[in-house]
């Protein structure tokens, strides 16, 4: 396994916190669906760390692959009957291929190009769920979009919470690996400087296509997760606000690692439900946050808070 | 209505679609050449033009004028606050960090304005309460000269700012070299905040004069940007006058797909225009390869 040990061990403790979680607060409904949530956010910010962190590239269209799993499993399963599988196949399948054919000019672009080319994108797509009525119902969404089940046993609760961190934990796995294997060198060789990793013979912009359909691929099987489990889509789920919402997760809980992402995923996830007092202050306080991470921890919290850490014990 | 009279209608409106996405363009392209920097809140500025005005001239009843003035001000202090906490403070920031920086700021302004207005659209008297124009049998609204007359203007201001006063001169010269601009005793620093004053400005203006049209509403502004800068990037980003150009290109292209092919599809006609530039060729229709080398308005 490329796998360092400490990486190992705040797997097992996730796992371990997750296994026991449902036991903890007595199954509470509540609790269980904001963790799942947190775990399709979590899915998706991976995916957009490695491209953020590793390959230095920015999306503001990552809500489009998260519409595009979420309405290929809705379409697939309520407009022609198939099974939530083939949805979900599909989805990745669609994604990949998208991403794939996005990306292959629009990571030619560097910096506010790319951030502008991957916006004007999600727009796009946006515009379609709305517009391709017959397929996505257009702006009333798509409803009775029916739960997975193995077998006869649906999965609901606490064994769909386990499957989602189940895939979570599995990808931050896979991810980690790739991070530390010849991949993730030749990313952060890439991030570090582009024309230094060419001279080395990294094939950039192979290695950033690569990681930008990983990452709709990632973003698909949220987005697929996400509308089995609440059974009703509409485009709204699906704006710019969630891509960006999406890249300040990882941005405030910080590029430098994967673990940013995750942090970002739980603390963005949890937030709005102690804001959700404030109503009219969402919105507000969600650019105030940004702005203050930005300007105050630009390494995102997790780097802010172990270094504020290593200040305390050093001072006392 | 005959066809003919049909399409002038859609050239009309398009034109003065154009004259927003040009000026929003425009204010792009001042930021842009004195920084280096997209702001992506540049949207957010035209939102604020038309609400604050709607206060002024709508709530406060203000005379026309007056209400202008003081909009313009008002968004323009934006601008430079917006510079002195947010973009001032960074120093030797990631490229991350300046493209989330203009993205918080617009989501803060956004946030601003629907805990000042709350989320329903507002509506503005036309400048001026005469009727409509009859123009080969297209009905013409008369805001729609306000919008051209005053676009024009801005636009024209602007271009005279920069080629003929000392201070504009010093910005373009930022853009070509800080360095150099430094040695020569140019406050580069001070140049950059004049930027975000001037392109606040001029995104107030626009909000002024769209909302007796448009309506307005605290979300409009990520479109408006997007569109702007599809209009930046199709004139050649760091072109003033390809910019503009282009807005108004933009601006009738959208009218006539929103009239000919469906209303429904209109918003995405820019943003295709905007990533077939970018992939095809990113120093738009009129900036040549070597101007925009050299970022020059």
């Amino acid at each position: 396994m490329l796998m360092k040990r400490k990486d190992l061990s705040i797997i097992l403790i996730i796992a371990f916190v997750i296994g026991v979680f449902p036991w903890l607060t007595g199954k509470n409904e509540y609790f269980i669906s904001l963790l799942v949530f947190m775990g399709i956010n979590a899915m998706i910010t991976l995916g957009l760390s490695l491209l953020m962190g590793y390959a230095g590239q920015i999306s503001l269209g990552h809500a489009a692959f998260f519409g595009l799993g979420a309405y290929s499993s809705g379409i697939l399963t309520v407009q022609y009957g198939l099974s939530p599988v083939a949805g979900f196949v599909f989805g990745i399948l669609l994604s990949a291929a998208v991403a794939y054919l996005v990306g292959i000019p629009t990571l030619r672009l560097k910096g506010h190009y790319m951030a502008v080319a991957t916006l004007g994108f999600g727009e796009i797509v946006f515009i379609l769920f709305n517009e391709l009525s017959f397929l996505t119902g257009g702006p009333s969404g798509l409803s009775g979009i029916p739960a997975l089940a193995v077998g006869d046993l649906p999965l609901e609760g606490t064994a769909y919470l386990y499957l989602v961190w189940g895939l979570v934990l599995l990808l931050l796995l896979f991810s980690l690996n790739l991070i530390n294997s010849r991949v993730g060198r030749a990313l952060r060789a890439v991030h570090g400087s582009e024309l230094a990793a060419g001279a080395m013979g990294v094939d950039a912009s192979l290695y950033k296509i690569q990681v930008f359909v990983l990452s709709a691929v990632y973003a698909s099987m949220g987005g697929s997760l996400y509308a089995h489990f609440i059974s009703f889509i509409s485009p709204s789920s699906f704006s710019l606000m969630f891509s960006i919402l999406l890249l300040m997760m990882v941005v405030v809980g910080g590029t430098e690692t994967i673990w940013g992402a995750i942090l970002g995923a739980a603390v963005l996830t949890l937030l709005p439900e102690y804001l959700r007092g404030l109503e009219d202050f969402e919105v507000l306080a969600y650019g105030a946050i940004l702005m203050a991470v930005l300007l105050f921890m630009p390494k995102g919290i997790l780097e802010g808070f172990q270094r504020l850490w290593a200040r305390a014990q050093g001072g006392s | 209505m005959t066809f003919a009279s049909q399409m002038i209608q859609y050239l009309f409106t398009g034109l003065t679609l154009g004259s927003i996405y040009a000026l929003v363009a425009l204010g792009f392209t001042m930021i842009y050449n004195a920084t280096g920097i997209i702001n992506l809140a540049q949207g957010e500025f035209v939102m604020l033009g038309g609400l604050v005005m709607v206060f002024f001239a709508a709530v406060l009843k203000m005379p026309l004028y007056l209400g202008l003035l003081l909009t313009i001000l008002v968004v323009t202090l934006v601008g430079v606050i917006f510079e002195r906490l947010a973009i001032h403070p960074l120093k030797e920031a990631s490229l991350i960090t300046l493209i989330m920086i203009t993205l918080a700021g617009s989501i803060l302004f956004r946030g601003g304005a629907m805990f000042l207005w709350g989320k329903d659209p507002y509506a503005l008297p036309a400048f001026t309460q005469s009727r409509p124009v009859q123009f080969l049998g297209a009905t013409l609204q008369a805001q729609i000269f306000w919008v051209l007359g005053i676009t024009v203007f801005a636009v024209a201001g602007v271009h005279f700012f920069f080629n003929r006063t000392l201070i504009g001169k010093a910005i373009t010269a930022c853009a070509f070299n800080p360095l150099a601009a430094r040695l020569i005793g140019i406050n580069v620093r001070k140049m950059v905040l004049l930027s975000f004053a001037l392109s606040a400005a001029v995104g107030a203006v626009a909000g002024a004069i769209i909302t007796p049209i448009t309506l307005m509403e605290y979300d409009r502004g990520p479109l408006l940007a997007l569109k702007g800068f599809a209009a930046a990037v199709l004139g050649g980003l760091g072109s003033g006058i390809g910019s503009v150009l282009a807005g108004f290109i933009i601006g009738i292209l959208e009218s006539f797909g929103a009239g000919l092919i469906s209303s429904g599809y209109k918003d995405a006609i820019a943003l295709l225009v905007l990533l077939i530039i970018l992939w095809v060729k990113p120093t738009g229709i009129l900036g040549s390869e070597e101007e925009s080398g050299l970022k020059k308005f």
